[in-house]
């Protein structure tokens, strides 16, 4: 039977950690993982988790460590946020291109400056393309959901790659709510054990990990790593569909909410997808056809899939927590841009580009509100006059 | 000439699965100078053999017998650690 | 989800509201309802005003934003009152709970107050006599469901059993839930 638990976002991350037992865990604790951090400590502490818990001076170690460590065939497991993940940089492509699979929670919070300790999605969009699978989560269940997942999607044999798994920093990450567990057997049946490809430590096999490859031979590396990730999209619904069968809990590439025949629609990552969706429930009470396409796999981009959902809308918003900076909009919608560039379908909606919710600035109904109203004046209008905008500066 | 291997056909993750493959590299075809070793003067002190950075010093029985030309990158340590007094190795340049 | 709930605490940082957000939801989502509790961390030092959030309801709801229009207001410290705006938001019939030692009708003309109905506890006083130190967030979970029966004083005073069961002296524990009661008990209404 599934447990019912009240935890905050952190607490389901922890409680997730605990039931795939990592070999090791190398964390230096950042607000708001903290608490996170803290309870894995505490699990190994109380000699209720087996695992090599090495607490590192930086993040830039723990990262190093999880290399190391995977590659020696352990299964390797830290948690981080903000300027913690922008520390470890350096290692993010080197983890994703040695094909490491280690798994990471980001607790998404804003980068300085100035300081902000509260939820924006620069530092895992920021890392997009550092050759990781990316996963975000809406709320705690699915932060737990997709940690399980995630272990096992990293693991395949024929993916072999580091997934990120995130969640909204305090709003998710301290917030106390309802989700539903599994049992520890269960979750150790689904993932089995981590099997290596190559381990470091086969004294008796021994192989090279991380030499240098001159122009000869280093575009052969990134071609297999950028197949590898784009092949992961598959493995992904697969793992998910078989995740199904353990939880009774359906997950996509993305998640379609009224989206078949809406007319208006907003593209959105993690905790605001709560809110739109409540939006759109109001909306649909009063005869709009408004609709949700809430993002969780980012990397690899579901593009034709994402075209598919949003071809026959008349106007799509995509809504996002961080900016890219002089960039032609937000990563999300820049992809989506692409997307219907590369599948050249006749139909395609217009599109504009809001960012919102910057240092954990609310975003309540009110602002989803806004959004979905200006969308029908923009199809009123037929036109996009402003197609990016910052939907809650003051001026 | 070396054949070049596509993306599919190299190991993932960088790794190189060979142990010790770097033998098949022939570091000697860099040399411009090559180390002569002289028999008859040589004392067997094996300086040559602990400085040569290449371990091209070949050895047998405590004897040193030779120069591995597949690997002396023709540095010239040996012949600089060998002692002045003894003078066993010199460095002959490339006729070309 | 017509039967949402949705609560405002207004406190100072270092009084418990987040410890009691937290608690209040536990309890309820344990008794099989779903519920949120959701601290808002401002620039984390002690005294400084804060603010946390409560929604309870026997439907899933998927709100992760703050409390605009609440049902309830909690006042943890009513000299946050002086510099913000409690009663924001606030609906005709909407509910407020001081910690104060004042009759409501006194509170209602100190605030200002045209609207709401008021309820007053001494929580401070209970936590000194109980707790021997000044922490108004345990009373004050006592005191809440009493105006908001979203779940009985037992299940309340169960969690709080649990969550401090093996962390501290069966001493403390008691006291906490002397505390709990009395809060629920000396609950005065308008």
């Amino acid at each position: 039977m599934a447990r019912l638990a009240a935890l905050t976002g952190n607490n389901a991350a922890a409680e997730a950690i605990r039931q795939i037992k990592p070999d090791v865990f190398a964390a230096y604790p950042i607000t708001p993982q903290t608490e996170l951090a803290e309870e894995v400590a505490q699990f190994v502490a109380d000699g209720i988790l087996d695992t090599e818990y090495i607490p590192v001076e930086s993040e830039h170690s723990s990262m190093s460590v999880c290399i190391g460590a995977s590659l020696a065939g352990a299964r390797a497991m830290t948690a981080t946020a903000s300027c913690g993940l922008a520390y470890m940089w350096e290692l993010l492509p080197t983890t994703a291109s040695l094909r490491s699979p280690v798994v990471m929670v980001v607790v998404n919070r804003a980068f300085n400056a100035p300081l902000n300790i509260h939820c924006s999605h620069d530092d895992s969009m920021g890392a997009r393309d550092s050759g990781w699978v990316q996963l975000y989560s809406e709320n705690a269940q699915e932060m737990y959901d997709n940690l399980i997942q995630a272990v096992k999607i990293a693991e395949d044999e024929t993916i072999r790659l580091p997934v990120m798994v995130c969640m909204d920093g305090f709003i998710i990450s301290h917030a106390v709510e309802r989700l539903l567990l599994l049992e520890d057997e269960k979750v150790k049946n689904f993932l089995g054990e981590f099997k290596p490809v190559h381990s470091l430590l086969e004294v008796n096999n021994p192989v090279t990990i991380g030499a240098c490859a001159l122009p000869d031979y280093y575009t052969e590396h990134k071609k297999q790593h950028s197949e590898a990730l784009r092949r992961s999209l598959d493995k992904i619904m697969e793992v998910a569909n078989e995740y199904a069968k353990i939880s009774g809990r359906s997950y996509s590439l993305f998640e379609s909410y009224q989206l078949a025949d809406a007319e208006y629609g907003i593209v959105i990552v993690n905790s605001a997808a709560g809110v739109t969706r409540t939006v759109v429930d109001k909306l649909r009470k009063e005869g709009v056809k408004a609709g949700l396409l809430k993002i969780r796999v980012y990397r690899p981009f579901p593009a034709a899939q994402i075209v598919q959902a949003l071809k026959n809308l008349k106007v799509v918003a995509v809504l996002e927590r961080t900016d890219s900076f002089g960039g032609v909009g937000s990563p999300v919608f820049t992809d989506i841009s692409a997307a219907f560039m590369e599948a050249q379908t006749k139909e395609k909606p217009l599109m504009v580009n809001y960012i919102y919710g910057l240092g954990g600035r609310d975003v309540g109904l009110k602002d989803i509100g806004k959004v979905y109203a200006n969308l029908q004046v923009i199809n009123q209008k037929g036109k996009i006059e402003k197609s990016f905008a910052y939907l809650q500066a003051r001026e | 000439m070396r054949k070049l291997q596509g993306w599919k056909d190299i190991p993932i993750g960088t790794a190189i699965i060979e142990a010790g493959s770097s033998v098949k590299y022939l570091t000697g075809e860099w040399r411009n100078a090559r180390p002569e070793h002289n028999k008859d003067k040589c004392t067997n002190c094996l300086l040559c053999w602990i400085y040569c950075p290449d371990g091209a010093i070949i050895v047998e029985d405590s004897q040193v017998t030779g120069i591995n030309y597949d690997y002396c990158k023709g540095c010239g340590i040996c012949a600089a650690e060998c002692p002045p007094k003894v003078k066993a190795i010199t460095m002959v340049k490339n006729q070309n | 989800m017509s039967d949402l709930i949705e609560i405002r605490w207004h406190s100072r940082g270092g009084q418990g509201a987040m410890v009691a957000v937290r608690t209040l939801a536990r309890a309820v989502i344990k008794d099989n309802k779903y519920a949120q509790g959701l601290p808002e961390f401002g620039p984390e030092r002690m005294g400084a005003p804060i603010k946390a959030y409560n929604r309870f309801s026997t439907q899933p709801f998927s709100l992760y934003c703050r409390i605009v229009n609440p049902h309830v207001v909690v006042l943890l410290d009513p000299s946050v009152a002086k510099i913000v705006d409690v009663t924001e938001g606030i609906y005709d019939d909407s509910k407020l709970l001081v910690n104060v030692c004042l009759p409501p009708q006194e509170v209602r003309e100190r605030l200002k107050l045209k609207n709401g109905k008021i309820y007053t506890v001494d929580a401070t006083r209970i936590a000194q006599e109980t707790l021997g130190r000044p922490m108004p967030n345990t009373p004050m979970m006592g005191a809440l469901i009493k105006l908001v029966p979203v779940i009985s004083l037992e299940v309340l005073l169960n969690e709080v059993v649990g969550e401090f069961i093996g962390k501290c002296s069966p001493g403390i524990v008691e006291a906490n839930l002397a505390a709990i009661k009395r809060g629920f008990e000396e609950v005065s209404e308008e």
